[in-house]
Parts: C-alpha cells; structure tokens; sequence
C-alpha cells in the first residue's frame, strides 16, 4: 500500500498534470490556451437553436452529427461585449470528462507546444473576470496566453463572479 | 409457467453454477468463512423461496444441507472430503429437483430423503453416527467434469460481480429442455450488458432518424424502384425499433412479484391485517428503472405497513374494517409510468410532523409555525427524518423516505404525497420515460420548434379569442362545459410566469388561436401556441447539465429534417404557469358556477339560423297558435288564447337586425302557424295574476341547463348575452327588455315598484 502511494506521488504534483501541447484561442482582447487533448474539433457556421429560458451564456445546442452539443457562449460567460451579430462565432468542440460541450469563440489559433516550466500563475494585475477562467499563463514575447480552466469553462452555471 | 417460479430457476441456476466452482475452491481452502458464508446465503435463500413456492421436497433438502453448512460456517467441524462430498450432491439434487419442476412443474418422483438424512447425520455426528461414507462416483472431481458451458458460468460470473449492470434478456417459450441437468431455461436467456443494449438503441434510434428523414427524400415520392426500397427499410426499421426497445422493457409485475410476500411477512411481524391490491401490473418499462425502483418501493411498502396502516383495534376504533388494504397502481400517463401507492391507514399528521422536524433539529420552530401542512408532510423526505413513535426493526429509523426521493430523483423521476389524515396515504412516484422513442406533435412558437409527446396531447383545438373567459386573472377556455386555463407558450418562453404568462393574449391577437389540450398529471390546461406543424416519431435526448433548471423541458431530439427541437414538459410548464396554486380556485369558480349559475334555457331558432334562449323559468308555456287567429288591436297583434286577450310580440322585429331585411324572421316554423313562448309579466301586487304576453319566436329547438357566464357581452340592445351552448354561439334574450319595448305599460308596474 505504501508502495504504490510513494510512486503515485509525484504524478499529481503540478508540473506533472500540465500538457505540453496547447490550443490557442481568442476572445479578444484576451488570448486563452486550452490542452489540445480536451478538443475534439472545431466548427464553423453551425447552426445553433437557441433555447428559451436558459442562462445568456448559454447560447443553445448543436446538431453533432446526432449528438446534442451545448454552446456555451464564452464572452458572455467572460463578462465580455457580445461579438458582432454578423461574426459567425467559432465552436470549439471540448470533451470535459464525459460531457461534450462547445466553446464559441473569436477565433481559433495555432496549435502550440508550450514547456511545462513557463508556466506561471496567473498574476495579480490580471484582474477581472478573465482571471476565474485561467488557471495559469504562458508569458510569450507577444502577450499573455491564459490557461483555460476547462472545468470552469464548461461548468453547468458561469463560476465568473 | 408462472413468472415467478421462473424467475426462481433462472437466479438458482446461475447461483448453482457458482456453488460448483466455490465447493471445490472451498476443498482447497476450508477456512474461508467469507465464501461459506456467501454458501450457507444461496442455500438459504433457495430453502426460503421453495418454501414459499411450495417446493416442499426442495426446502426439506436445503433445509439439511443449510444444518451441515451452518455448523461448518460457525467453524464447529471442518470441511473434509466426505462432507464436501454431500454437499455436491446436494447442489446435484437440488439441480434435479429444478429439471423437473422446470419439465413438470413437479418435484420429481426421485426421493431424497436418504440424502436430507445423510447430511443430518454429517451435521450432527453425535445423534447419529456416520454410516454410509458417499459413493465413489461423487468425488469432488466430479464437479468439475460437471462443469457447464463456459457462457453460463462466465455470465453468473460476472452477474455477481456487477449485478446492477445487467439485464436478462428473456426469450419466450423457452426451450423446455428434459433432463436432470435442467439448463433449458439458462440456455433460452442469456444475460447481455445493459451498455450493449444502450448503444443499440442509440443506433436504432439514429436509424428511425435516418428513416423519417428518408421518407421525406423527394426521390421517394419520385422513382417507384426507389419508393418499394424505401417502403421496405420503414418497415424493417420499425421492427427493430419495436424489437430493441423490447429487450429493455418488463412489466412492473416482476418488480411487484416480490411484494405480496413482504407484505404477508411484515403485517403479522406488526401485528396488522393488511390485503395488498395490485392494478396494472402488465404496465411495462425500462429494466433500468425497474431495477431503481427496486428499493425504493420495498421501502414505500414498509413504510406503509408499518406506519400508515393501523392495527385492527385501532382501525376499529376510527371506524374502518380492521383489514387495512394497501393498492399499487401502475400506468403510463403523459409518457411517464407513474405508480401510486396508496394505503387506507391514518394518513400523515403536519402537526406532529412539525413537531418531530422541530424536535430533531430539522427545522426551526418559528420555520414550522409558518409552514403549510402540505410542506409538513413533505418533511418525511428530509434526511434523518422517522415519524415512527417507536423505532421498529422494519422501517423508521429515518433512512427511508430520503433514500426513496433520492433514488427515484436519480433516474429523473419524482416522488408525491398527499395525505388525508385519518384516512390515508397516497404516495405517487412518477418516472419519465427518457429512453423511448416516442411519437411527438411537432410545434413553434416564437419560431422556435418545440415537440409534446402525444401521450400528454389530448386534443387540439382552435378557438376564437373572444371565447376566453377570465376566472381569477387565468384565462380559461370552456371545452364541452370543462373550463381549462390557458397558458401561452410564447410567454413562457419569454420567462414570463404567472399572472403575466397566462394573461390575456396582446391586442394584436389573431383571428384563431392553436390550442393544445393537455394533461398534467391529474389535470388538464391548454397551451397556446403559434404553430401546429405535423407529427413524428422522436428520440429523447437528454439535455446537459447546463439546462437541468429549466423545468419547461424532458430532453430535444432532431427533426427528420435535421433540425433541433426541445421536448416540452408539460409539468413543468404547468408549474412555471403556476398552474397548481390557481386550479384550485379556478376549479372552486368553475365549480361554483356550475352549481350555482347554471340555470335552464329554452333555445330556439333566431333569424337566418342564430341561435337564442330564454331563461325557462320566465317560460309560462309554449304554445303553437294558427296565424289565422292573430287579431289587430290599434297598432298591436292579439290572439284568443284560454279565454284570455293575449297580445303578441314579434321579438325578431323589434331586435336590431344585422341585415336590414331579415330573410326568414320566423325559421323552421310550420307554415300557418305561430311559435309562441308565453311569458307572465310580473305584478307588482304579488298576489295579482300577471298580465300574460306572447312572444312570437322561431322554431323550439331544445332546454338546456347551461350557466349564465357570459363569453360576450350582448351587441345589441335587447340581447343580454352572449353563450356557447352545444358548442353554437347562442344570444340570451333579454326578456324584460322586449316587453318594455312592446308593452311600456305593462312592464312599468314592477320598475315602479322597485
């Protein structure tokens, strides 16, 4: 029993847990990176049906190929403007254990690999709702790419204060 | 067979393959009490439900073998080669026994009593010494070449493992297979993974998609080669869908068969005489939920049992038979399955309730002086919760009720109590069916599309809006004498609840409103929509986490033409319209009007075939007079009538006609003759007879008890009203009013009067 628990250990430490591999999204002005494993795959112009009554940052469900899909508006769940009417949003399709949900987003990026040692917590000039969505930066030579926390992203209710 | 018995194979059989393989587990390691323990359980369990199927040379063996393995699970002796030995042959025995009753429904004619004694003796070697060591043809070896297909085994191994994961998969007429090894009804069902079973319905579901999405194809309709193809792949899915979905689905009855028993068993441990009803019980669902019910309805039961009903003596005393009768009751309504448990016993006291809550901390007492005794109730649900004054060794130790509403809201369903205080308890469970495919009415509002299964969908009616009446702020909606209330989906949708969701319509209201009558549970409403599309076989979808506070919905599903629809709830939308809380005082009017303002009328023909009536108790008589006998007096008509002057008046000429020459004044009417309602014009000295006039009509069609509820005020003078009777719109004649016009003198006595 010791045993195992000694060889587990350092497993879930934090440098551990953090992939290498990373999504980059925007949501203007804020840049997120989100691990690549968690994205199944990204959408264009999909037809979205809206349902009433539910949260604003709820924006409806997807037809996916026979599944049904949350949309989860992620500006609106950020606190920030809407997009554009006439933006078609992008869906960032991510799999949050066993729910499959869609992030819709500015646009998305590169598909980046990012060393685990750069990765810094998120400081304290970053304030405002963006900083409950990140678990972490990448301080790159362009700007701050923010770790999405997927958890909270997809989370059933928005978690931004 | 009955289903029961084979039930009882089916579970002993597969216990019997496992009994092989611990045995000679067993013979290699003697002392695991764990694994005699888990034997000495199989053999009682088959000695206890023989006995209750009256099996009685199979729990006679059971019962000697149970002695031997009690004393070898206390440790008192050991397992050696000889008692192992019996011990195997028991498992033979007990194997025989089910072959035949299997075959026959028998026991056999094969006598095991020299092997019941030979086990007695092993288990008590004191009594009667061991005499006959076994057979050689028994050693344990013979087990193993014993040993059964490896399909079955594995199966039974892993229903032990993972019971809950699996399904059996019944065949019928199972192969009644002869012989003493008696596997015929283990080989015609095998168990099957309840995940298989899952993603092939999740298939057939996708494929009745495809399908409806097929038929649609303009190539159907086009090409005949095509078209028989197409027929075909309908038909086929269908069957599938049909077959699949019956895989999944058991009457209640198997949940229930187990029931009676505990019932028997726990009113005499009370001391209660308790007859246990059952109706519908062929009602069939989902082997998942038949498998969540499981405990939550063995607790109901206990609980009624053993706080609900009374004893004989006390039931005696608040003047009921001393035979309490629990009913189960079990059907699919508004495509849930909901099952009521009710009992006649002495219902839930809100007052010692409160008391209890309070007394264990639960709630506080100013919380309980504000609460209504129908929340009170509720707080048997609470965790931690026991009404029991003492703590029985059947139910009441306050882990019940709470595990029941978890479980059953668990699998999406919904536990309700009311109770009648002193005389019982209705407990109803209501589960929603969110695996079937199920047909559904396709509908818009608000352009979005919406689907209401058809198993809530009464009727579909269009009505004009001048026909909503208003009682207590609720629009309602009177269908053959039923006053509905209406709710307007688009208000709902807007998030508008109550009053302002079911408020009247906006003033840009259209000619005719789409109304979906519906049923909720115990009562009806009616849904305003802007749409009726067309109807469509659907496959429920659960909804995600992120809308499970939305209680308008039961899941979505896709069109057959790719879009998405929601799933209405039609509870749920019930409740956000606060339905619950108004039906009481809409049905309170409805109720008063029915009995208080209903009143006779006399209908008959109005020009150009209206419609119009009299109350009837300002009817004298109704007399047909010849034309011929009209005499003219100045300027009015009169006619001889039982020795009297009676003067007429012609009630459709006075009245404002909507055309100015009215085409048929007097409709229906013989030729020659007269439709006369002779009406008294009351007196002002009460004693006086009345002055007699009479009202020169169209055809009498009918009397009808209809109430005075206007849908309309009248739209012309001499009309007081507007109703619907017999489903035509029908004006109400204001009597006083056309005497007035006719007689100033006569009707000027009573106003003077007043």
């Amino acid at each position: 029993m010791t045993d195992t628990a000694v060889e587990t250990a350092p497993e879930t430490t934090s440098d551990a847990k953090l992939a290498s591999t990373y999504c980059t999204f925007s949501l203007a002005p804020y840049r997120f990176a989100i691990d690549v494993q968690a994205v199944l795959e990204v959408l264009r112009f999909q037809d979205l049906t809206p349902v009433p009554m539910a949260p604003p940052d709820i924006a409806g469900l997807i037809n996916l190929r026979g599944q049904l899909v949350t949309a989860i508006d992620l500006r609106l769940r950020l606190g920030l403007p809407p997009a554009a009417a006439d933006r078609a949003a992008t869906h960032l399709v991510v799999r949050d254990g066993d729910v499959i949900s869609s992030l819709m987003v500015d646009e998305v990026g590169d598909v980046c690999q990012l060393a685990p040692e750069r990765h810094e917590p998120t400081p304290e000039a970053l304030q405002g709702p963006a900083r409950d969505l990140a678990s972490g930066v990448f301080k790159l030579e362009d700007g701050l790419l923010l770790v999405l926390d997927l958890a909270k992203a997809a989370a059933t209710r928005s978690v931004v204060r | 067979m009955d289903d029961m018995v084979k039930d009882f194979l089916i579970e002993t059989y597969d216990n019997l393959e496992k009994l092989d393989q611990d045995f000679i587990v067993l013979e290699q390691h003697p002392d695991d009490k764990e694994r005699l323990s888990s034997i000495f359980r199989t053999i009682h369990t088959i000695k206890g439900v023989s006995g209750f199927l009256d099996l009685t040379k199979l729990m006679a063996l059971a019962h000697a073998g149970e002695n031997l393995l009690s004393k070898l699970r206390d440790g008192v002796m050991k397992l050696d080669e000889d008692r192992a030995n019996a011990l195997l042959k028991l498992v033979d025995g007990i194997r025989q026994i089910l072959g035949s009753v299997e075959t026959g429904s028998t026991e056999g004619t094969v006598d095991y009593t020299e092997l019941a004694a030979h086990l007695n003796r092993l288990a008590d070697p004191a009594a009667a010494p061991a005499v006959a060591a076994p057979t050689a043809e028994s050693k344990p070896t013979s087990a193993v070449e014993r040993k059964p297909e490896a399909v079955v085994a594995e199966a039974a191994a892993s229903a032990a493992s993972a019971p809950k994961t699996e399904v059996v998969a019944k065949t019928p007429e199972a192969g009644a297979k002869a012989g003493g090894e008696g596997a015929g009804l283990a080989d015609a069902s095998i168990r099957v993974d309840v995940e298989v079973l899952d993603r092939l319905m999740n298939l057939v579901g996708e494929l009745v998609l495809t399908r409806n999405r097929l038929m649609l194809h303009p190539a159907v309709g086009s090409d005949t080669g095509f078209q028989g193809l197409a027929q075909s792949l309908n038909h086929l899915t269908s069957e599938l869908q049909e077959g699949v979905m019956k895989t999944r689905m058991q009457p209640i009855g198997t949940l229930w068969a187990k029931l009676p028993r505990v019932v028997r068993d726990l009113s005499k441990l009370v001391g209660k005489t308790i007859r246990l009803e059952m109706e519908g019980q062929d009602t069939e669902l989902d082997r998942t939920l038949i498998d969540a019910l499981k405990d939550p309805m063995t607790h109901i039961v206990r609980n009624s049992i053993d706080h609900g009903v009374e004893t004989p003596e006390g039931r005696i005393a608040s003047g009921k038979p001393p035979e309490g009768v629990l009913t189960l009751r079990a059907c699919h309504r508004s495509g849930n399955v909901v099952i009521t448990v009710d009992d006649d016993g002495r219902g839930i006291d809100p007052v010692k309730i409160k008391a209890k809550a309070v007394e264990k901390g639960l709630i506080t007492p100013a919380q309980a002086a504000q609460m209504s005794a129908a929340d009170a109730v509720n707080l048997v649900f609470a965790a931690g919760f026991s009404t029991a004054e003492k703590v029985s060794n059947i139910s009441g130790r306050g882990v019940g009720m709470d595990v029941v509403k978890t479980n059953i809201e668990r699998i999406g369903g919904r536990v309700d109590l009311v109770s009648r205080l002193g005389v019982g308890l209705t407990l109803t469970v209501t589960i929603p069916l969110t695996l079937a495919i199920v047909p559904a009415l396709v509908l818009s509002s608000g352009g979005t599309h919406f689907a209401i299964p058809q198993t809530a969908l009464v009727e579909l009616v269009r009505i004009k809006p001048e026909v909503i009446e208003t009682v207590f702020d609720v629009p309602v909606y009177r269908l053959r004498g039923q006053i509905l209330p209406l709710v307007y989906l688009n208000k709902i949708m807007q998030g508008e609840t109550a009053p302002a969701a079911i408020a009247a319509p906006a003033v840009s209201a259209p000619t005719a409103l789409s109304v979906l009558i519906l049923q909720a549970n115990d009562s009806r409403y009616g849904l305003v929509v802007d749409a009726i599309h067309n109807t469509e076989e659907i496959v429920v979808k659960p909804l995600s986490k992120h809308f499970s506070e939305l209680p308008a919905y039961a899941g979505a599903t896709i069109l057959g033409d790719g879009r998405l629809a929601l799933i209405l709830d039609v509870i749920g939308i019930a409740r956000l319209a606060r339905l619950g809380q108004r039906a009481g005082a809409v049905d309170a009017k409805a109720d008063q009007v029915l009995a208080t303002d209903r009143v006779p009328l006399l209908i008959f023909v109005s020009p150009d075939d209206g419609r119009m009536a009299i109350r009837l108790d300002q009817v004298t008589r109704l007399e047909e007079l010849p034309t011929s006998g009209i005499e003219r007096i100045g300027t009015g008509e009169t006619i001889q009538y039982r020795g009297t002057i009676l003067p007429l008046v012609r009630v459709f000429a006075l009245l404002a006609e909507r055309r100015n020459e009215p085409r048929n004044p007097e409709s229906g009417v013989p030729e020659g003759m007269l439709q006369v309602v002779v009406h008294t014009v009351r007196s002002a000295d009460a004693s006086a007879e009345g002055q007699r006039v009479g009202l020169v009509v169209g055809r009498i069609l009918d009397t009808v008890e209809e109430s005075l509820a206007m849908n309309k005020a009248g739209s012309r003078a001499g009309i007081t009203g507007c109703l619907v009777i017999q489903g035509k719109v029908t004006e109400l004649l204001d009597v006083d009013w056309v005497v007035r016009q006719a007689h100033p003198e006569l009707s000027a006595q009573p106003e003077l009067s007043a």
